[in-house]
């Protein structure tokens, strides 16, 4: 699956670390790094990730699972 | 039919039969496309990209992909909707024609358009000596297989890297290198790192931070040339005070270079810093005469803003990027009164040495500094800079919270020094200079550059006064 942090938004609050280590880290106090296209077996630890996150900074892609026909 | 009826009419009628044409398929280009059909364009509507990958996310290159957790093609943007386009990826547009409002492309296509949006970003500059940039081991980073390239580098690894340039790029660089414990020794020609973007006052403090971390920082100095083995690896470097620098993976991070050359001929105000546009993404011609069909985007934009004394900005941070597709996007959908503006307050972000550098408004459009909240020696504070007694900009390290409320400041233009914080109070709390490098001068981007008036590029046609 694909996401994509808003950094400018992210502060660090670290939920997303919380529900899904394996997808965002922390680098040091508040500097968050993340895969960019997790595994789809995460996907539901992703979403929840992106729900607990109080500023909304985590997207994730809307066209998931339809066909991609190309680059769509 | 009344006049405005049938203004109205021909609206509805491009909205659903138009032809868009957006050149550059990455960031910038991905979401204006997905905005033109938020905005409910039907039209047909074509992506022209000369990279052979559909859009991805460019700010993981340079951190998680190089150090080796996130594999370089993983950062494949996600879709906010389908875009429904006719994707021409892996071929380069090579020139536009406004008379005959075509697209030409290197395959000698010729791609007829209504409206046009340029959005065709940076390119990253090159070491200059092109027989030394060809050795082997000598790197840049903007594209996915840029970062491919260094990464299995790195893995290597190399017994010493040298970066080139210690802007955001540079600095991330090192920083990896480091968590990866590979030695690395960085050349800066400015007096610290970070100084074009942030200022000597905080670059003092990136070069305190580099050096804890075992780097080898050496500034106000350049390297002279590089030198290969007999198999065209590079093996060393010469720095501009005589001393030598082994180094077998080299990276030169001297900035980028905007991609207007195809525009060359078509009277667009394109130049060294992009092409000009209005607060609402629609391009300048030569003249500075407003285009009614052509649009700009992204880090090949530059466009006036107010809040910074209408100077032409240029921009090249992710936000300006997905905000100003979006503001293009609808303004090309859209007639008088309903245009938008691109007022963003920019916002940038890097994570370096395990501190997370942000930062709001624009850093160098300010003369002074001060220190708002937390301490220096602890790297965790916040910082503002002012500019004839107004706030315009913010700095934070590991103090990200606080951004937003700095950005408020500046959108209100509130007084510098800013009223002094409840709590978290550094000890001193004086302005001094924010000691930024002369104006005009490129930095090592990703940067805001005041680009304010270049007289190099007099291209006017001016008007021969009738007697
Ligand atoms: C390594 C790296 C790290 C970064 N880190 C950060 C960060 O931490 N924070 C931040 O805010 N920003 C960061 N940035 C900047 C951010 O990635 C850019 O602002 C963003 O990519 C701009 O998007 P864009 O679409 O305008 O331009 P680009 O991403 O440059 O895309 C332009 C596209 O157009 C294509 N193109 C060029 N010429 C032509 C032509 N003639 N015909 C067809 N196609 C053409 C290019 O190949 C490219 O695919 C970073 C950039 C890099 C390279
Ligand atoms: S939960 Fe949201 S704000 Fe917190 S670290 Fe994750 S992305 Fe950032």
């Amino acid at each position: 699956m694909r996401i994509v942090v808003d950094l400018n938004r992210c502060q660090g609050y670290a939920q997303c670390v919380y529900l899904a280590h394996e997808v965002f880290r922390l680098s040091g106090q508040e500097a968050l790094t993340y895969e960019p296209n997790p595994d789809d077996e995460r996907r539901l630890q992703v979403e929840r990730a992106a729900v607990a996150c109080p500023v909304h900074a985590i997207v994730i892609d809307r066209l998931e699972g339809a066909e991609r026909g190309g680059a769509s | 039919m009344t006049l405005p009826a049938t203004v109205a009419e021909l609206v509805r009628d491009f909205r659903a039969n138009g032809r868009i044409v957006i050149v550059g398929a990455s960031l910038a280009g991905l979401r204006a496309a997905e905005a033109l059909r938020e905005e409910g364009f039907t039209g047909s509507l074509t992506i022209i990209g000369d990279e052979p990958y559909e859009p991805y996310d460019r700010p993981p290159l340079s951190k998680q992909v190089l150090k080796g957790w996130v594999p370089a093609d993983h950062t494949k943007l996600p879709r906010m909707r389908e875009v429904d386009a006719d994707w021409r990826l892996g071929v380069a547009a090579t020139g536009l024609d406004r008379a005959a409002k075509q697209v030409r492309l290197a395959d000698g296509e010729q791609v007829p358009y209504d409206r046009l949006l340029i959005a065709t970003g940076t390119r990253a500059r090159q070491w200059p000596n092109p027989t030394e940039a060809a050795l082997q081991g000598v790197h840049t980073i903007r594209s996915r297989d840029d970062a491919a390239r260094l990464r299995a580098a790195l893995a290597e690894p190399p017994s010493r890297v040298l970066v080139i340039g210690a802007g955001f790029i540079g600095s991330e660089v090192a920083s990896v290198c480091r968590e990866l414990d590979i030695p690395v020794t960085v050349v800066e020609r400015g007096s610290a790192p970070l100084v074009g973007a942030l200022g000597g006052v905080i670059g003092e403090i990136a070069a305190q931070m580099q050096r804890d971390h075992g780097v080898d920082l050496r500034c106000t100095l350049g390297v002279s040339s590089l030198e290969g083995d007999s198999a065209g690896h590079v093996r060393r470097a010469r720095l501009s005070d005589g001393t030598v620098v082994d180094a077998d993976v080299v990276v030169a991070s001297l900035g980028s270079i905007r991609n207007v050359e195809w525009l060359e001929g078509s009277g667009l105000a394109a130049g060294f810093w992009g092409v000009g546009c209005d607060a609402g993404g629609r391009a300048f011609d030569i003249n500075g005469v407003v285009t009614d069909s052509i649009y700009v985007a992204g880090d090949v934009a530059r466009a006036p803003h107010v809040l910074y004394e209408y100077e032409f900005l240029a921009m090249e941070h992710w936000d300006n990027a997905v905000f100003g597709a979006e503001v293009a996007a609808h303004n090309m959908v859209n007639l008088e009164p309903h245009y938008r503006p691109h007022l963003l307050v920019p916002g940038f972000w890097s994570g370096q040495f395990g501190v997370n550098i942000k930062s709001v408004g624009v850093p160098p459009f300010g003369d002074e500094i001060v220190f708002t909240q937390g301490s220096v020696a602890g790297r965790s504070f916040a910082a503002a800079y002012g500019h004839r007694g107004r706030i315009v900009a913010a700095v934070t390290f590991d103090h990200g919270k606080w951004l937003e409320h700095y950005g408020k400041l500046i959108e209100r233009s509130a007084p510098f020094p800013p009223p002094p914080p409840g709590w978290d109070r550094p000890p001193d709390m004086k302005p001094m200079p924010a000691e930024f490098p002369e104006p005009g001068v490129p930095t090592e981007v990703p940067d805001v550059v005041l680009t304010g008036h270049a007289p190099s590029e007099r291209t006017a046609e001016f008007r021969p006064r009738r007697h």
